[in-house]
């Protein structure tokens, strides 16, 4: 733990969210009369809620690469969680919906190991497999399960109950043993302070009515960190993807290694599943799913197949995904963000005497602004996109910055160089 | 030794479906319903003449589907970006041809120029990604997948929408009769008899043979081909041999999006005769299944069409009579990817270990041989 608690690295990470924020402060005053949903508690609230399924799919990609298995078949497991989720919900509870879940999710990753690992066949051939067989199941079982059922049908479940939330003591209004404490953030929120207020906001929106799952899938990722690099198995798991044949030199059984990083990749995607399922919507409903699990592999690369940097990847694509959700002309002010954080891309590039990617920068940042400018409201098909569109752009123009483990997707028979 | 050959390559197949049939039986038996009963059912209305017809059909899709990855495929490329890019191209070309008036063939020809210019660029994206920023297709494509249909969202409800329909449905105006594709109702009924129903055997089967009998010339007796072949079976000595590979992956990647780009268009073309909300998605993602369980083969991805296009049609009586749940067709059909992708792999390392075995009796005495003469 030593090492992430290290003091450069939190600060390094406390001096970036401070940055974002005093951008999102400068953006939302420019932006005021417009909107105010830039930066308000409510967004970060919804921020968070929509990360966390991305975050865990996330988690389950690095799992699944780290040990050299590419896993796009997170989209399928992360299915078989929703459906899962909403049945162990409704037939136990939200919590034992949630283990449910992870347990419907595992099961995608052991078919995935099972073809990958033990049978040696192609990586992504198997995931698409996963991915064409988990609807079906989800299809199948809804309709021996939910259809009949109130309110329940063939593409969707009865409402579910959601796992209990909490506030957190002194700073949100939390109870303390029956006792209210007092709600500090939206205090200093209302008094309109510049820069302050709206980091009061933010702070209030993630420490009021906290989710109990967003606080077990946030803990998710220290304890990633934690047992994939301070624990031995974490370090088998890691050589086997980085050189299996090495680690198969020095004793690590590779194929149990791979199929436990892939069982439990699947095991987070399928949380992040039931986390729809039963705390976003309240219900299983066909292709809720929408594309997170590959979002969440796109964190894998966006993160740089760190668990932290997957953090960061899914707050940021959660917040492209809150703010369409509550306020059309906030993605319009968004526009104004993407062209200012790109100008600040563009003057670091000049710093670091990078000729091409500073005039591609510079450019990219006029080009935006100018349709900030000149548009009233931003097209609705753009803020699902971006998530994609940013991927796409990380891949072009940092590629070299990015590692990935070395053994990523080759196939692995013992014995054999 | 070649018809142990053609036994090891029919084996997979024939397994995988095998044990996909046996599995899903099994589900069956579990929720409580007889599987017997409902392959019959299945058996008895899938042999009927609308539904061969409707078979066809689908299968026209999902051939042409097959042959746009399996140009990928061939050379390790995985475009799992063909989802996108025919949604975009059938679209973009729909709204192109409700939006001019030509003379018949060259109305339908300007249409398909468009769908395969369309979905030929857009997969070209994702190869020029590759040779350029080494980006792996596999990811950009998934991202561009995305990118496409927000696009098709976006161009279909700002630009193209039909100003002269009043429903909600959002549809492009539609194709003038001359850009239309003719039925091939008249050659079956007669082979056979009329078709009820209003069934019509889209005509645009036949592009889709051709387009499989040229993937087939264009694999054996093309340079372009060969080069492509060659780089899939091994990169590093296709290079040696004088392939560019930057080229044949950006020209792979093209060829694929023109034929991604032409999937769409049997739909368009023979029955909708312009782009709405009913278009049928998802047939990118069920042309990979195809490719797969045809080996990348024109014949074999053929055949594979055929299946999954005969259980897409028959599946629908299920619903009608008896009570087994019609899902158990995609179950099945998600089941036999996955082993027949399982089996090939057996088979093919079953086979190498036989070539090994049989490569070292042969040169056995040889190297007796040797062994006894001076040297």
């Amino acid at each position: 733990m030593r090492g992430l608690l290290r003091s450069s690295m939190v600060l390094r990470w406390m001096l970036a969210a401070l940055g974002l924020v005093v951008v999102l402060s400068i953006v939302q005053g420019l932006a005021r009369p417009e909107t105010t949903d830039l930066l308000s508690a409510g967004t970060a609230e919804s921020t968070l809620r929509r990360a966390v399924p991305i975050l865990l799919a996330g988690l389950g990609g690095i799992w699944a690469e780290r040990a050299g298995v590419v896993n796009i078949g997170l989209e399928g497991m992360m299915v078989l969680g929703t459906w899962f989720g909403a049945w162990g919900a409704l037939e136990f509870g939200p919590w034992w919906g949630m283990a449910f879940g992870i347990a419907g999710g595992a099961c995608g990753g052991l078919l995935h190991a099972v073809a990958t690992v033990g049978f040696g066949v192609d990586h992504i051939i198997s995931g698409v497999a996963v991915n064409i067989i988990a609807p079906a199941t989800a299809r199948f079982l809804s309709r021996e399960f939910f259809a009949g059922r109130p309110g329940g049908g063939l593409t969707q479940s009865p409402r579910v109950e959601s796992v209990g939330s909490v506030d957190l003591p002194f700073v949100s209004g939390g109870d303390l043993f029956g006792w209210t404490t007092p709600d500090l953030f939206g205090w200093i929120d209302d008094q309109g302070w510049f820069l302050v207020s709206d980091t009061a906001a933010l702070l209030s929106g993630i420490t009021q009515s906290v989710s109990w799952a967003t606080v077990v899938a946030l803990a998710l990722v220290p304890i990633s960190v934690f047992l994939l690099w301070r624990t031995p198995i974490g370090l088998r798991i890691r050589a086997s993807g980085e050189h299996p044949v090495a680690a198969d030199s020095l004793g690590v059984n590779v194929y149990r290694m791979k199929f436990t990083a892939v069982v439990v990749s699947g095991g987070l995607a399928g949380f992040g599943g039931a986390f729809i399922a039963i705390e976003q919507t309240g219900i299983y409903r066909e292709n809720q799913v929408q594309g997170r699990g590959f979002i969440g592999l796109a964190t894998v690369i966006f993160g740089n197949w760190q668990p932290a940097g997957a953090f960061l990847g899914s707050l940021l694509f959660g917040f492209a995904d809150a703010l369409q959700l509550r306020d059309r002309t906030a993605v319009h002010a968004l526009l104004l963000l993407i062209g200012v954080a790109l100008a600040a891309l563009a003057i670091r590039a000049v710093v670091q005497r990078r000729v091409r990617p500073a005039a591609l920068l510079a450019v990219a940042s006029a080009s935006v602004l100018c349709w900030y400018a000149v548009t009233e409201e931003v097209v609705s098909e753009l803020p699902p996109i971006t998530p994609h569109v940013a991927t796409l752009l990380v891949l072009v123009f940092a590629t070299s910055r990015l590692r990935m483990p070395a053994g990523v997707g080759l196939r692995y028979r013992r014995g054999q160089e | 030794m070649t018809l142990r050959r053609i036994a090891l390559a029919l084996a997979a197949p024939v397994c995988a479906f095998a044990i996909s049939i046996a599995l899903s039986s099994l589900v069956l038996l579990a929720v409580g319903t007889s599987p017997l009963e409902a392959w019959l059912e299945m058996l008895s209305y899938g042999s009927r003449l609308e539904t061969l017809v409707e078979t066809g059909n689908r299968a026209t899709q999902l051939y042409l589907a097959g042959i746009a990855v399996a140009i990928g495929f061939r050379m390790n490329l995985f475009n799992i970006g063909v989802e996108g890019q025919y949604v975009l191209a059938a679209m973009l070309a729909a709204a192109a041809g409700g939006a001019v008036d030509l003379p018949p063939i060259l109305h339908v020809t300007l249409i398909m120029v468009v769908a395969m210019a369309v979905g030929s660029s857009f997969a070209g994206v994702a190869g020029y990604l590759k040779v350029s920023r080494g980006v792996h297709e596999v990811i950009s494509t998934i991202m561009l997948n995305a990118v496409a249909l927000g696009l098709t969202g976006f161009l279909l409800r700002s630009w193209l929408l039909d100003e002269a329909d009043t429903t909600l449905n959002m549809m492009t105006p539609e194709i003038p009769p001359s850009g239309r594709f003719p039925n091939l109702n008249g050659v079956v009924e007669g082979l056979s008899r009329e078709i009820t129903r209003g069934r019509e055997l889209w005509g645009f089967l036949l592009v889709a043979i051709l387009v499989g009998v040229l993937f087939h010339l264009f694999l054996s007796r093309t340079r372009a081909g060969y080069d492509l072949r060659a780089t899939g079976l091994n990169p590093f000595a296709a290079e040696a041999s004088g392939v560019h590979p930057s080229s044949t992956v950006v020209r792979a990647m093209l060829l694929s999006g023109a034929v991604a780009g032409l999937i769409g268009l049997p739909e368009i073309l023979g029955d909708a005769h312009k782009y709405d909300l009913n278009f049928t998605q998802g047939l990118g993602f069920a042309g990979i299944a195809v490719a797969l369980i045809g080996r990348n083969h024109a014949v074999g991805v053929g055949i594979a069409a055929l299946l999954f296009g005969w259980l897409d049609s028959a599946a629908p009586i299920l619903d009608v009579v008896g009570d087994t749940p019609r899902e158990i067709v995609s179950i099945l059909q998600g089941v036999v990817v996955l082993s027949a992708v399982v089996a090939f792999e057996v088979v093919s390392r079953i086979r190498r270990a036989t070539e090994a075995r049989d490569a070292a009796e042969a040169t056995l005495p040889t190297v007796a041989a040797t062994d006894g003469s001076p040297s």
